[in-house]
């Protein structure tokens, strides 16, 4: 008989702790939604959830628990396609949510013009990270191209945030030389021969530039910039506003597979609408995201930001347009990027 | 020593009187000590130091605050969690497969034991995605799990998976020379003095394994609470759900929480350095018997 106990005394325990340890962390009372986001808005999304809740709480009498995932955009895009329940997703690029469409059909075709403002309620632009005092005197894009400066900023080919760098370079370039795009990628091929090392995202080259101490130049997020001030300390760097730059636009979107599955639409419906709030607004602002509508800003938070001329993905033809283009296998990117020249 | 009998008698002709021909000179060990230990110094116990000091670079008060974070909390949890699945399900798995590879004889034995061994030789990251490909939405198995409600991927099953993957070889790869070299000779002996199948294992198998079997579990349980890549696929890292210790360390530190990075790196380290004492706490009180089992 001794057997028989033995093995049922096994299984007693395996379910005993599977029981015990299994409920952890699913058992949810009330609403659960799960924010899918890219790496830098943590801070925004942490103060964001807690207004939320409130207001749901007040409006409705439930409690939302609101989870976040954070990650590189487009790891993270991937994995909701790979069956991650993301109720939205708040990603650095179009293209990734255009991914989540395509490969899943969780999100429909035409998600960009549900929300306003192409589904972006916050923006960001490019501008430069320097060393304290800006010793180097660093003042605007053609500074960049001195021979006695080095400027870091991550790949283009895996980096988001890059794409970005890549093409307000680009928008300089344009702008200097009365549009002439010929001379735009003399200008960008130059400036990457004083990149000194690649980092595969904006976090990677934002602590080869403040941890490492290589570089004198950071292409940077304007919020990545700013929270780097604030974590840091702003004894360490100053921020320089370039004359031109580009505007950035992270969208947001619902997963509508995922809601009606879960039967959580009207609440991350809800969720998204409240980022176009004046409170959702000012929260942006208030961590150093451009807010769709300033006006409604805490007018503190909206003086940090310098007035900057602003081009769009759209004067690059569209993302849709300029990702082979400029960062496709064999693109722009490829052509002038040689390592070691 | 055996191998002393078999040196040429030339070699021990031709050394000095002064010393035999089996001991280095004075210089020679000193140097051989020296090195080792400046070794290990080096690039063992400075980074561990510096983890610790880092993580108390601004006191034990916000040392203590950072690992009272909930997200954190819930990370230790976690990671405490999956190893307290992962561990008792690969001594079970470890003592059957080693069992079968060094008291049986059958077709195929070779190709087991060297797929034992392939969670040591693929990189975790395959690894891990060698379980995306299971179990997510475009595969075989995923929209049949989804239309059942049950989540595996980016969820603690998913984690628990491949953690066990990874830790696999650790318990089997102890026992299996453990095994061979104790050979059948005393199961048969139980065996045929009236023994069942499980007292034989219970009372003749077990206590001959069980150093090797200790080692193997402590072993297992560090990776199990360590690993990173594989875990890191599959996680999906929701934040205070899906996060394990050491992808919490990650996620702090690209946050410029350094001191909370270091703070859950240092009790991690901790962990694995309790694992280690105990090991040598145990191997030091009972080193007779397992001299005794060794040579068994």
């Amino acid at each position: 008989m001794r057997r028989f106990r033995l093995s049922r005394y096994l299984t007693l325990a395996l379910l005993a702790t599977s029981i015990q340890f299994g409920g952890l962390g699913f058992a949810y009372a009330d609403q659960t939604i799960l924010n899918v986001s890219y790496d830098p808005t943590r801070e925004l999304y942490k103060d964001f959830n807690a207004a939320f809740s409130a207001k749901w709480k007040a409006d409705n009498g439930e409690t939302v628990t609101i989870k976040t995932s954070h990650g590189g955009s487009g790891k993270q895009a991937r994995s909701v396609i790979d069956g991650l329940d993301a109720d939205v997703v708040t990603l650095a690029l179009e293209a990734d949510i255009d991914a989540i469409a395509k490969e899943t059909g969780k999100i429909p075709a035409d998600w960009k013009g549900r929300l306003k403002n192409n589904s972006a309620p916050y923006t960001s632009t490019i501008v430069f990270l320097v060393r304290k005092g800006n010793p180097k005197g660093v003042k605007d894009w053609d500074d960049l191209v001195r021979d006695d400066i080095q400027v870091i900023t991550p790949n283009p080919k895996t980096s988001g945030g890059a794409r970005w760098n890549f093409l307000a370079a680009w928008a300089y370039g344009r702008a200097a030389n009365n549009g002439d795009d010929a001379k735009a990628l003399d200008y960008v091929t130059k400036l990457f021969k004083h990149v000194p090392v690649l980092d595969t995202g904006a976090r990677g080259a934002t602590t080869t530039f403040v941890q490492r101490g290589l570089g004198d130049v950071l292409l940077a997020w304007e919020n990545e910039a700013y929270l780097s001030l604030l974590e840091l300390g702003p004894d360490s760097f100053d921020i320089v506003t370039p004359s031109i730059s580009i505007k950035a636009e992270p969208p947001v979107a619902l997963v509508d597979g995922n809601v009606d599955a879960k039967g959580t639409r009207k609440v991350a419906e809800a969720y998204l609408d409240y980022l176009y709030s004046d409170e959702g607004q000012k929260i942006a602002a208030k961590h150093f995201y451009r807010p769709f509508r300033p006006e409604v800003a805490d007018p503190k938070d909206i003086q940090r930001f310098t007035d900057v001329k602003l081009v769009t993905i759209d004067d690059f033809g569209g993302w849709k347009e300029a990702q082979p283009k400029y960062f496709g296998d064999g693109g722009v990117f490829d052509q002038l990027y040689k390592p070691g020249q | 020593m055996a191998h002393e009998a078999t040196l040429p008698a030339t070699l021990a002709a031709s050394s000095r009187p002064v010393r035999s021909a089996t001991t280095e000179s004075h210089l020679a060990r000193l140097t051989l000590i020296a090195v080792s230990l400046l070794f290990v110094a080096l690039f063992i116990l400075a980074p561990l130091v510096l983890v610790f000091a880092e993580a108390l670079r601004n006191g034990t008060g916000e040392f203590l605050a950072a690992l009272t974070d909930s997200d954190t909390l819930s990370s230790i949890r976690l990671t405490l969690l999956v190893a307290a699945i992962s561990v008792p399900l690969n001594v079970v798995f470890g003592i059957a497969a080693s069992w079968a590879i060094a008291k049986f004889e059958f077709k195929g034995k070779a190709f087991l034991t060297t797929l034992i061994d392939l969670p040591f030789s693929v990189s975790p990251v395959v690894s891990g995605l060698i379980f995306v490909l299971l179990f997510s939405s475009h595969s075989l198995l995923g929209p049949w799990l989804q239309s059942h409600g049950i989540k595996i991927l980016f969820a603690v099953p998913g984690i628990v998976l491949a953690t066990v993957f990874i830790t696999f070889p650790f318990v089997a790869r102890e026992l299996i020379p453990l095994m061979q070299e104790q050979g059948t000779a005393d199961e048969e002996a139980a065996l045929s003095l009236g023994a069942s199948g499980w007292q034989t294992f219970w009372y003749v198998t077990l206590p001959n394994i069980r150093w090797g079997l200790l080692y193997g579990v402590l072993l297992c349980n560090a990776r199990a609470m360590g690993e990173f890549g594989a875990v890191s696929v599959v996680s999906g890292h929701i934040r205070g759900v899906t996060n394990t210790m050491p992808l919490q360390v990650e996620i702090l530190y690209n946050e410029y929480s350094f001191v909370a990075a270091f703070a859950v790196a240092a009790l991690l380290a901790l962990l694995a350095l309790v694992t280690l004492v105990v090991k040598s706490l145990l191997e030091f009180r009972y080193s007779a018997q397992i001299a005794a089992s060794r040579r068994h």
